[in-house]
C-alpha cells in the first residue's frame, strides 16, 4: 500500500505498489451529533436549550428553544390593574428590574399623559442607571465565568453588592423592587441616600479600571472573545437588535439619546461604539467593551443627577400618581433603554377598564437571541459559548 | 550524607518478617498517605480559601475553627453518598476508570525522592519512568468518559486525551535538559548532583544561563499535563459542564479528585527536583553561619522537597483563579508551534552548554 486518499464519500481507494487501484468500501464520512446545551447547563443563563448539531468541536446548525420560563406575563396583564403590572415587570428582567419599572411607567405615563415632578425624574434615572451598572456587572462577570475566569465574576458581584443595599435602602427589596410607580414613586429616597451613593460612585470608579486589567485587556480573554461572533451592522439592525448589542455592532443608537424620554436630554453622556483599534468592530469583545464602558458613563449620569436633583423639601413622591389611572381608549408604544437593549411596551386602553386590553412586551434578550442560528453557525463549542455570553440573556425577559 | 542515602528505604525493603514483605507494603503507604493528607489539608482546604482570599470573600468557615474541618465533612458526605451508575454506562469501564486515573498519578510517586533516606524506588531510569506512568492516567480519563456514555464526557476525554498527548512532548524535552545537565535520569542522583555548600547556587535552574527556558517551558507544559487553568479545557466546567467526570458522584468522584491533586503535587515534585535541587536547603553557608549544614538531613530534606512542591500547587492555584481558559485550537497552537520549538531550542543550547562551557 503506497499512497491513502478518500474517494468520494464513505470509500478509501489504495493505490498498490504495483499500480493496482483497490476501492475499499468503507464508511469514512463521520456522523454529526445532536448535541442539547441546555436546559440546564452552565452557561446558558438560566434554561435556555441549544440544540446542536456537531461535527466534532465544530457546531455546524445551532437552534435556540425557548420557553422554559413562560410565566403568561401578556395574559395576566389584562387581569391585573396598571399599577399591578409594575412588580410583574420586575419579574422579567429580574437583573434590571428598575429598568423594566420605568420602561412601563414611561409607556403608561405617555398614555395618561401626567406631569411628573423633576425630583421623581431624577431618582428614577439615578436607580435605573445604579440598576444598569448591576446588570452590567452580571453580564461582565458571567461572561468571564463562561470563558474559564472564576474571580472576575466575584469581584463584580461584590461591587454589585453595595448597588443591591443601596436599592434595597431607598425600595426596601434587592431584587425586585416595585419602586418606580406611574406617576411617582413608592418613596421618596432615604435621607442620607445622595451621600452614601457619592461614597459608592467614588469607590467603584477605580474598580472599573480593576475589572479593565483583569480582565478586558487579558490576553486569553482577548485571543478568547476578539474576531468571535461578528455581527456585521447591517445584519443586525435587519435582526432588530438594540443596546449594547447594536452598539457593539459600531450603531451609535442608545434610546436615551435617539428617543429621549425622563430627565435624560438634561444630562452629558457618551454612546459609547467600538472603534475597531481594541476589538474587531461587531465581535464578542465589542460587545464586552460597550457594556464595559457603559458602567463608567451611568456614574457620570449619576454624579450628574446628584448636582441637579432638587431638593427633597415638601416633596411627595405619590403627589402626581392618578387616584384611579384608567386612561383614555388609545394605544401606546413606549420604550426605555434597558441595560440589554430596547424594553418596549404595547399598551392598548379600552377607555372603560382600569386594565389594558392588550400588553405587549416587546423584549430586547428575545430580539437579540434570535441571532443566535446566524451567529453558532461553524463556531467552535467553546465559542459558542463565548457568543451566548455576549449576548447577555436573561431568560426571563425571554420568555417572559 | 554519602552512605545515608537511601539508607530508610533499603532498610524498610528489606523488612520482611516470616517472608511477609511488610517493609515494601509500608513503603508504598507512605507516599499513599501523604497524597491523602496533603490533597485534605493543602489540597481542598488550602484550594478553597487561597482562592477566597484571592477573590475578596472568606471561604469555608462554619465546620471547625476557620472552617478546617470543612474537608472532611465533605468526605463524609461523599461517603454516604449513593454510587450511582447510569444505567446505559458501560459499567466495567465507568467503575476502572477512575482507578487507573489513581494509579497512574499514584505510581509516580514511587521514584519521588522525598528525602535523602527515602525514596520509592531507586529507578535509574527515574524521571523516565515518571514521565512515561503519568501517561496511563490518559486511559482512565479515556475509559471515564467514554463509559460514561454521555456526550459532554466523551467530549472532555477526547479533548483531555489530545492534550495530555501533545503536551508531554514538550515536557519530556525540557525535562531532558535538566536531565542532560546532570547526566543521568536517578531522581536520587539528580537531587544529589544539585547540593552544595551555596545552597540554592547549585540549583539546575542557577547552573546555566538557558536553564530558565526549560523551566518555564516544563512548568506550562505540566499545567496542561494535569488539566489545571488556563489550560483546564478537559473538564471546562462552563462548556462541557464537568468534562470527562461529569457522571461521576460520591468516592468515584472523591478518587478522580485524589488523582488531580496527586498529580498536581508529581509535577510540581518533578520541577522542583530537576531544576531547585528536590530536598536540598536553598539556604547557603555564609562563613561560619552554616545555614545550609543546619538544614539538611533526612528531615529536613522532606520538609523542603514538599514546601517546593506545595510553593508550585500555590502557583497553580494562583494562576487558575486568574485566569480565563485557552480554547481547544489555541491550546494545540501553543503546544505544537510554541512550546515544542523552544523546548528543541533550549534542549540544544542546554547541550552546547553541558558539553563545552563548564
Amino acid at each position: 500500500m503506497k499512497e491513502l486518499d478518500t474517494a468520494g464519500q464513505g470509500s478509501i481507494r489504495v493505490t498498490r505498489k504495483s499500480g493496482n487501484v483497490v476501492v475499499l468500501e468503507k464508511d469514512l464520512a463521520t456522523e454529526q451529533m445532536v448535541l442539547a446545551m441546555g436546559p440546564q447547563h452552565p452557561s446558558t443563563h438560566g434554561v435556555l436549550k441549544l440544540e446542536c448539531l456537531t461535527d466534532g468541536e465544530v457546531v455546524t446548525e445551532a437552534e435556540p428553544y425557548l420557553g422554559y420560563l413562560h410565566r403568561c406575563f401578556e395574559k395576566h396583564c389584562e387581569n391585573v390593574d396598571y399599577p399591578g403590572i409594575v412588580p410583574y415587570t420586575d419579574r422579567m428582567d429580574y437583573l434590571a428590574g428598575m429598568n423594566s419599572e420605568f420602561a412601563f411607567c414611561v409607556a403608561v405615563e405617555k398614555l395618561l399623559d401626567v406631569e411628573i415632578p423633576r425630583r421623581v425624574e431624577f431618582i428614577r434615572v439615578i436607580v435605573a442607571e445604579l440598576n444598569r451598572i448591576a446588570s452590567h456587572l452580571v453580564a461582565i462577570g458571567t461572561y468571564a465565568i463562561d470563558l474559564g475566569a472564576f474571580t472576575p465574576f466575584l469581584f463584580c458581584f461584590r461591587d454589585r453588592e453595595h448597588i443591591l443595599s443601596l436599592l434595597e435602602w431607598a425600595s426596601g427589596a434587592r431584587m425586585l423592587y416595585n419602586y418606580i410607580w406611574i406617576g411617582g414613586l413608592a418613596y421618596d429616597v432615604p435621607a442620607d441616600f445622595p451621600r452614601r451613593l457619592k461614597e459608592f460612585v467614588d469607590y467603584f470608579r477605580p474598580k472599573t479600571r480593576e475589572l479593565f486589567k483583569l480582565l478586558t485587556e487579558n490576553e486569553i480573554f482577548v485571543k478568547r472573545t476578539k474576531g468571535i461572533g461578528i455581527m456585521p451592522a447591517d445584519v443586525a439592525i435587519n435582526y432588530g437588535w438594540s443596546g449594547p448589542m447594536l452598539r457593539g455592532s459600531g450603531v451609535k443608537w442608545d434610546l436615551r439619546r435617539n428617543d429621549p424620554y425622563s430627565v435624560y436630554p438634561e444630562l452629558d453622556f457618551d454612546v459609547p461604539v467600538p472603534d475597531g483599534k481594541f476589538s474587531e468592530i461587531g465581535d464578542c469583545l465589542s460587545r464586552h467593551l460597550v457594556r464595559a464602558i457603559e458602567m463608567e458613563e451611568s456614574l457620570n449620569i449619576i454624579d450628574q443627577c446628584l448636582e441637579k436633583m432638587p431638593s427633597s423639601e415638601g416633596f411627595d413622591p405619590r403627589a402626581a400618581i392618578p387616584k384611579r389611572i384608567r386612561p383614555k381608549a388609545g394605544e401606546v408604544y413606549g420604550r426605555a433603554e434597558n441595560p440589554r437593549g430596547e424594553l418596549g411596551f404595547y399598551i392598548m386602553s379600552d377607555g372603560k377598564s382600569t386594565k389594558p386590553l392588550r400588553c405587549k412586551a416587546r423584549s430586547s434578550c428575545f430580539v437579540n437571541l434570535s441571532a443566535m442560528k446566524d451567529l453558532s453557525r461553524g463556531q467552535l463549542i467553546p465559542d459558542l459559548v463565548a457568543i451566548i455570553g455576549s449576548i447577555d440573556i436573561v431568560l426571563g425577559e425571554v420568555d417572559r | 550524607m554519602g552512605s545515608s542515602i537511601n539508607a530508610w528505604s533499603d532498610w524498610m525493603t528489606g523488612f520482611n518478617p516470616m517472608g511477609i514483605p511488610l517493609g515494601l507494603i509500608i513503603l508504598a503507604a507512605i507516599p499513599l498517605v501523604f497524597i491523602a493528607v496533603y490533597a485534605l489539608t493543602y489540597g481542598v482546604y488550602g484550594e478553597r480559601k487561597i482562592s477566597a482570599f484571592m477573590q475578596d470573600r472568606l471561604g469555608p468557615m462554619e465546620v471547625g475553627y476557620w472552617g478546617i474541618l470543612q474537608t472532611l465533612a465533605d468526605i463524609l458526605k461523599l461517603i454516604q453518598k449513593e454510587d450511582v451508575v447510569p444505567t446505559s454506562a458501560d459499567k466495567f469501564l465507568f467503575v476502572i476508570g477512575p482507578g487507573i486515573l489513581f494509579v497512574g498519578s499514584f505510581l509516580a510517586f514511587a521514584v519521588l525522592p522525598f528525602s535523602p533516606a527515602f525514596i520509592g524506588a531507586n529507578l535509574n531510569v527515574g524521571l523516565f519512568y515518571a514521565i512515561g506512568i503519568v501517561s496511563i492516567e490518559v486511559v482512565g480519563i479515556l475509559a471515564a468518559g467514554w463509559g460514561s456514555n454521555n456526550k459532554w464526557s466523551l467530549y472532555g476525554a477526547v479533548r483531555s486525551v489530545a492534550q495530555i498527548v501533545s503536551y508531554e512532548i514538550p515536557a519530556a524535552i525540557a525535562l531532558l535538559c535538566g536531565a542532560m545537565m546532570a547526566g543521568t535520569l536517578d531522581m536520587q542522583k539528580i537531587t544529589m548532583l544539585q547540593s552544595g555548600d551555596f545552597g540554592f547556587a547549585h540549583f539546575y535552574l542557577f547552573q546555566s544561563p538557558i536553564a530558565w527556558l526549560p523551566f518555564l517551558i516544563y512548568f506550562i507544559a505540566s499545567l496542561a499535563e494535569v488539566n489545571r487553568a488556563p489550560f483546564d479545557i478537559p473538564e471546562a466546567e462552563s462548556e462541557l459542564v464537568a468534562g470527562y467526570f461529569t457522571e461521576y458522584s460520591g468516592m468515584k468522584f472523591a478518587v478522580i479528585f485524589l488523582a488531580e491533586y496527586g498529580s498536581m503535587f508529581m509535577v510540581s515534585a518533578i520541577i522542583s527536583i530537576v531544576f531547585l535541587g528536590g530536598w536540598n536547603s536553598p539556604l547557603p553557608n555564609i562563613g561560619g553561619l552554616a545555614l545550609n549544614t543546619w538544614t539538611s538531613g533526612p528531615s529536613w530534606g522532606a520538609f523542603w522537597i514538599i514546601m517546593k512542591g506545595f510553593f508550585f500547587i500555590f502557583v497553580q492555584m494562583w494562576l487558575r483563579w486568574t485566569l480565563p481558559r485557552l480554547r481547544v485550537d489555541q491550546l494545540m497552537y501553543l503546544c505544537w508551534k510554541v512550546l515544542t520549538p523552544f523546548a528543541f531550542v533550549s534542549f540544544v543550547l542546554t547541550a552546547i552548554w553541558v558539553i563545552y562551557v563548564p
